[in-house]
């Protein structure tokens, strides 16, 4: 009875609601195009000018080269200044970049936050090393290095970390034979909400 | 790129400003590591201040007083001191002062900041959000093309996943509110979804991740899953009814709701469509979370539930009698269902009332009201979310995470009554 009753109703309500529908133009809020054909095609130059990032399989590492011995020099001038002489830094605006105590070598930092995370004991990968000197430094002057200058800075710093020897000399293809002391350690996360406290 | 000038795509390049801010400020900014002086700081033009110096006297009676005319920006009533706490560095933080403000809405100019390179100064005229990669059709959208978009308005919080370190870690009687929790705020946010972007640029269904990238001095970038961003995520122009602060990333920002701040990339310049994650710095070395066993959790966006009493707290006293024990509670897996109040340091627990509806990832407001009769408490607020998650106790994080674990804090927190109506913060539930 109540099936029949809803039956009669949607014959009788359905056509009102499609003329109401009609009448309004559509379905509320407008329509959904496929496209909007909002916005302008970027160009390959503009999109080069910008895209700066470096993976961690080496795409997007640019040409050139520097040494170990270079980029102590650069850093000295233009590094040292905030980081200190040897990459301790001055914690906690500039941590310590160089580093493997025995403690960190063991990757103990959920015991002890005062294990500083260096690039020689926490940084997972060298693509990173390079990736972020170019974006972002030196501190004051974002931006102003040279590609060379960037390998040579990354050279140094992982040298400093004893993962290149001092008279090393890195580009691209060498940057990816870096092997980094925390690679392996990090694991995706795993919370997921509900009754575990992970 | 090789030419690392030729990213500033303009006249005046980060040297000029540099150049310009040394002219300016003279000797003082020689100085490193005081650090190069902000961009703002080397544009901006000495204008005399709008408000008087000299405040008028506060008049015996009001009503016998013409009052001031209107203007054109409000400013608050010079009896409100409410204001964020800043470390005052270019790669610094402002907390918001969540014992000082009621509902759920941070004013615009009280959301916590953290940023890592200073405020851009960024000009809405020239500055797009170029979308590439792994995508049909490369674009670049200004903000005015970005909102010929279906535009969506939504209220979300934001929380760096850093906030109420040292609450964890060494947790001391005087802390308050806004140092235990102040970087999280909530706001109403209008964009446009990003899907809507993903589908005009023809993302790619094989694609996995994109990158998002900041037009700061940095060039903040984050990795994120590409099912976010045909989920929830939006990329917004404007809070609270007004374009973004400055410090919020105008022009535009990523908004991706629930997940930790550093992923809402501000002064959004790029998306890249890919692959894998790149491994920038941010989600490398930085905002990973060391756990036991030698391992660090990665990618770990979402934000747990927490909740904290805002009133009572310290550094205030209570009165004897009847008073509100209210607070924030807010989740990044979605709504807020529940929030206990616990007056006797947890022996038992009673459930507030949750003021206004609970919207997911949002905060929501949460009262129970209290007689304290005079005698030392312990009070304590724990938050269930829509994933039947409860807030854990402090030594069960240390326990599953370690002391040492960097980012995502969400103990149980609380204040000691004294008998005198003294509170202090109580760290250790």
């Amino acid at each position: 009875m109540r099936a029949i009753q809803s039956c009669s109703l949607r014959v009788r309500v359905l056509p009102a609601a499609l003329l109401v529908l009609a009448a309004c133009g559509g379905k509320p809020g407008g329509d959904t195009p496929a496209r909007y054909g909002i916005g302008r095609a970027a160009t390959t130059q503009e999109i080069a000018a910008i895209d700066i990032d470096v993976g961690p399989d080496g795409a997007g590492l640019p040409a050139g080269k520097g040494s170990v011995s270079d980029g102590a020099a650069i850093y000295a001038t233009k590094c040292a200044q905030c980081h200190g002489q040897k990459g301790e830094g001055m914690p906690p605006a500039y941590p310590a970049m160089v580093g493997r105590d025995s403690a960190g070598e063991k990757f103990g930092f959920a015991k002890d936050a005062k294990i500083a995370k260096t690039i020689g004991n926490y940084w997972s990968n060298a693509t990173t090393v390079f990736d972020y000197i170019r974006r972002a430094m030196p501190h004051t002057a974002p931006g102003s290095l040279t590609n060379d200058e960037v390998y040579a800075l990354t050279a140094h710093l992982l040298s400093a970390n004893g993962l290149l020897p001092a008279t090393a000399t890195l580009d691209s293809a060498s940057l990816m034979q870096v092997k980094m002391p925390a690679a392996g350690h990090f694991v995706p996360d795993n919370r997921r909400g509900g009754g575990t406290i992970r | 790129m090789t030419d690392p000038e030729s990213k500033e795509g303009a006249a005046l390049t980060r040297r000029d400003l540099l150049r310009g801010a040394a002219v300016a400020g003279g000797a003082a900014l020689v100085g490193i590591p005081a650090v190069a002086r902000s961009q703002a700081q080397a544009l901006a033009p000495v204008v005399p201040p709008l408000v008087p110096q000299v405040l008028p006297p506060i008049p015996a009676d009001a009503t016998k007083l013409l009052g001031t005319p209107t203007s054109p920006v409000g400013t608050r009533s010079r009896f409100v001191t409410a204001s964020r706490a800043p470390t005052g560095e270019v790669t610094g933080t402002s907390f918001t002062p969540l014992q000082d403000l009621t509902g759920t809405i941070t004013p615009s100019d009280l959301h916590f900041e953290r940023h890592h390179a200073g405020i851009p100064l960024l000009d809405p005229a020239r500055h797009t959000l170029t979308v590439h990669g792994m995508v049909d059709r490369p674009m670049a959208f200004t903000v005015d093309e970005l909102r010929r978009f279906p535009q969506v308005t939504r209220v979300h919080f934001v929380e760096c996943s850093g906030n109420g370190r040292g609450a964890y870690r060494d947790p001391k009687p005087e802390l308050t509110p806004q140092k235990i929790a102040g970087m999280t705020s909530n706001s109403e946010w209008t964009g446009v979804r990003l899907a809507d972007i993903m589908k005009e640029v023809g993302a790619q269904a094989s694609a996995q991740w994109f990158l998002a990238e900041g037009g700061d001095a940095c060039l903040l970038a984050r990795s994120i899953p590409m099912p976010k961003a045909f989920d929830d995520a939006l990329v917004v122009w404007a809070q609270n009814g007004e374009p973004l602060r400055p410090e919020q990333g105008y022009p535009m920002r990523l908004l991706l709701p629930g997940y930790e701040g550093n992923a809402n990339v501000k002064w959004l310049r790029r998306l890249e469509v890919g692959m894998r994650p790149w491994m920038t710095r941010w989600e490398t070395a930085k905002y990973t979370d060391p756990l036991p066993g030698g391992i660090a959790r990665q990618f770990s966006f979402e934000m747990d539930a927490k909740s904290v009493i805002t009133s009572p707290c310290a550094p205030r006293t209570i009165t004897k009698g009847w008073n509100p024990i209210s607070g924030l509670a807010w989740s990044g897996r979605g709504r807020i269902t529940k929030v206990e109040v616990s007056t006797d340091n947890g022996k038992s627990w009673r459930e507030a009332e949750l003021q206004g509806p609970s919207l997911p990832k949002a905060h929501v407001r949460f009262a129970y009201m209290w007689e304290w009769k005079g005698s030392e408490q312990v009070l304590l607020s724990r938050a269930t979310d829509e994933t039947g998650y409860v807030q854990p106790t402090r030594a069960k994080l240390i326990e599953v995470r370690g002391k040492g674990t960097d980012y995502h804090f969400n103990p149980i927190y609380g204040w000691r009554i004294a008998t005198d109506g003294a509170i202090t913060f109580h760290g250790e539930s």
